[in-house]
């Protein structure tokens, strides 16, 4: 009898919480299909009546904001910087882990070290050598991207390599492999839970950065970011359509939630390989 | 074997180097120097010694301000965090049905971006006060609690999933063995479950620490320190000085530094744990 009491009241709490957790994002929805000048004056009545417009909302936010544009260029810069971190860093790490010399070390420590350093530290200086080197551009975000994330990869990716027993790879060398066929047909196909993991942590980091596609690519250019985006239609017009900024927060969250229902468990499952190695 | 890989130094290795040297080494580098010269671009930099750091701790910085600030804001959010995610993670390891979906939705928001959850929240505590006649920058009370229900909305979560899989690793003869002894639920807890999870709390400790420390986006969307710098944390105190004012690009990169022996330091002190964790086990 009080066991069963205990569990209903675990039920409870857990359904309170889910509702707490799913407020916010309810609220937006809400909100999005409601008239802008209603939205502020009745926050949590239902878009029914003169308080629905419709779809006007999202019109209105994706012709002021390009968001879709933006949606395309996340996209362009996600995928090809992810696919770059997870080609390079995880040669880089093999190499790191097989040939032992000084200057290896001290390459490994350093990769490992610019874990530690934050972004603002390097953010101004990073800007000025992007523009020298004509980096600020989609193409050039992606070079940058793999040399922020290479830290968290090399270093992830080592921990793997290191698990890898030497044997498999000097059979294959002795059937005369170069080291490039060796890396590829034997080294990198074992090191696929490991690429799952950190593409799910770069990806999530590259999807939902600001800062950098704010400093490096700017707010007058074609090439902007969703995250970009939200912040310009909020920062800088002190008048703003309240309607269209519910509706874009709707529409930047959306594809994140495909996502995650498309591939949970492996997200859930990178983040806390992720989290307890980092 | 090591021999002939060697020689694929510039495949292996040099793609990421070269990228490496570009976002970070050689920006490392300049930082620190720039940290004691007063410039305006990379290219006009001129040594002055300690001068930008007793700027940076000069009174009109808000540099002490925002520290206070940052500081405070994560031992609240630290402790309520890792609190709240071991209480729904006990909650959740009691082998009731439909704990996976619970699970799912309770991490989801750990993955949408601090932009746009800033603006999101925003936007709810807003209409929340409005009844009153007041917005969410109309006093920085407002804005610290409003950060501190943000960041636990959004890695409650996360931190749950780290404790759920702390706990499952817990034994089951060890609990069974202190009920059999007559310890009560809460014996159980304090005695047995909280000492064998400890590793996670650490993990989970030095997550929430390190991301709250950092954090910028929410605050920037929050309220962007606002009312008069009253909410300003760390990081975007950096920032603003950074493309603020012209001239105090000096003083950015000079607080910056501080900021990055700051978090450094902590990551230390993350080690030393972790790796005495380690010895023991």
């Amino acid at each position: 009898m009080k066991h069963r009491a205990g569990k209903t009241i675990t039920y409870l709490v857990l359904c309170a919480l889910t509702i707490a957790v799913l407020f916010p994002l309810y609220f937006i929805l809400l909100n999005s299909f409601k008239g802008k000048f209603f939205i502020s004056k009745q926050p949590f009545d239902f878009p029914v009546g003169n308080l629905f417009v419709g779809i006007e909302n999202y019109i209105n936010g994706l012709t002021k904001t390009g968001l879709l544009q933006a949606a395309g260029w996340s996209f362009f810069i996600t995928i090809l910087s992810t696919a770059l971190l997870i080609l390079f860093t995880s040669m880089t790490a093999y190499y790191l882990t097989r040939v032992k010399t000084k200057w290896t070390s001290a390459l490994y420590f350093l990769f490992v070290f610019s874990m530690v350093v934050p972004f603002q530290m390097v953010m101004f200086t990073m800007v000025d050598l992007a523009d020298k080197l004509h980096l600020r551009n989609p193409l050039g975000m992606c070079i940058l991207y793999l040399g922020f994330g290479a830290g968290l990869c090399v270093f992830m990716f080592a921990g793997f390599v290191k698990s890898i027993p030497i044997e498999i790879e000097e059979a294959a060398m002795i059937d005369g492999c170069n080291p490039l066929q060796n890396y590829f047909g034997v080294v990198f196909p074992v090191l696929k839970p490991t690429a799952i993991t950190v593409s799910i942590l770069e990806v999530m980091w590259i999807w939902n950065d600001y800062l950098l596609p704010y400093l490096v690519i700017g707010v007058s250019t074609p090439y902007k970011t969703i995250p970009v985006v939200i912040q310009m239609l909020v920062g800088t017009n002190g008048n703003k359509d309240m309607g269209a900024l519910m509706a874009m927060l709707v529409l930047s969250i959306l594809p994140i939630i495909i996502f995650y229902m498309a591939c949970q468990k492996y997200i859930i499952e990178g983040v806390v390989a992720g989290a307890v190695k980092g | 074997m090591e021999k002939t890989l060697k020689k694929y130094f510039p495949v292996f290795v040099l793609p990421t180097l070269i990228a490496f040297s570009f976002s970070f080494l050689i920006p490392f580098v300049q930082g620190v120097y720039l940290s004691f010269c007063n410039f305006t671009t990379v290219g006009n930099a001129e040594w002055t010694g300690l001068n930008n750091y007793k700027l940076a701790f000069s009174e009109g910085q808000g540099f002490g301000k925002a520290f206070l600030f940052t500081a405070a804001f994560t031992v609240v959010a630290v402790i309520t965090i890792n609190v709240f995610a071991f209480c729904v993670a006990l909650l959740l390891t009691r082998k009731l049905k439909g704990t996976n979906f619970f699970r799912t939705v309770f991490f989801m928001p750990n993955l949408i971006g601090g932009i746009v959850l800033g603006y999101t929240w925003q936007q709810m505590i807003n209409a929340v006060l409005f009844k009153y006649g007041v917005t969410i920058v109309s006093n920085p009370k407002y804005g610290f609690i409003g950060l501190v229900l943000l960041m636990n909305w959004q890695m409650i979560g996360y931190m749950m999933i780290i404790y759920i899989a702390g706990l499952q690793n817990v034994p089951g003869e060890l609990i069974e063995a202190a009920q059999i002894d007559g310890a009560t639920g809460l014996q159980t807890l304090f005695r047995v479950k909280l000492p064998m999870v400890m590793p996670s709390v650490t993990i989970c400790i030095f997550l929430t620490l390190s991301n709250s420390f950092k954090l910028f986006d929410q605050n920037l969307a929050l309220t962007a320190g606002a009312p008069m710098r009253k909410t300003e944390m760390l990081a975007l105190n950096i920032f603003d000085t950074f493309y603020g004012k012209n001239g105090y690009q000096g003083v950015g990169q000079a607080k910056a530094v501080v900021f990055f022996v700051v978090v450094a330091a902590i990551a230390v002190v993350q080690l030393y744990f972790t790796r005495r964790k380690e010895v023991e086990q």
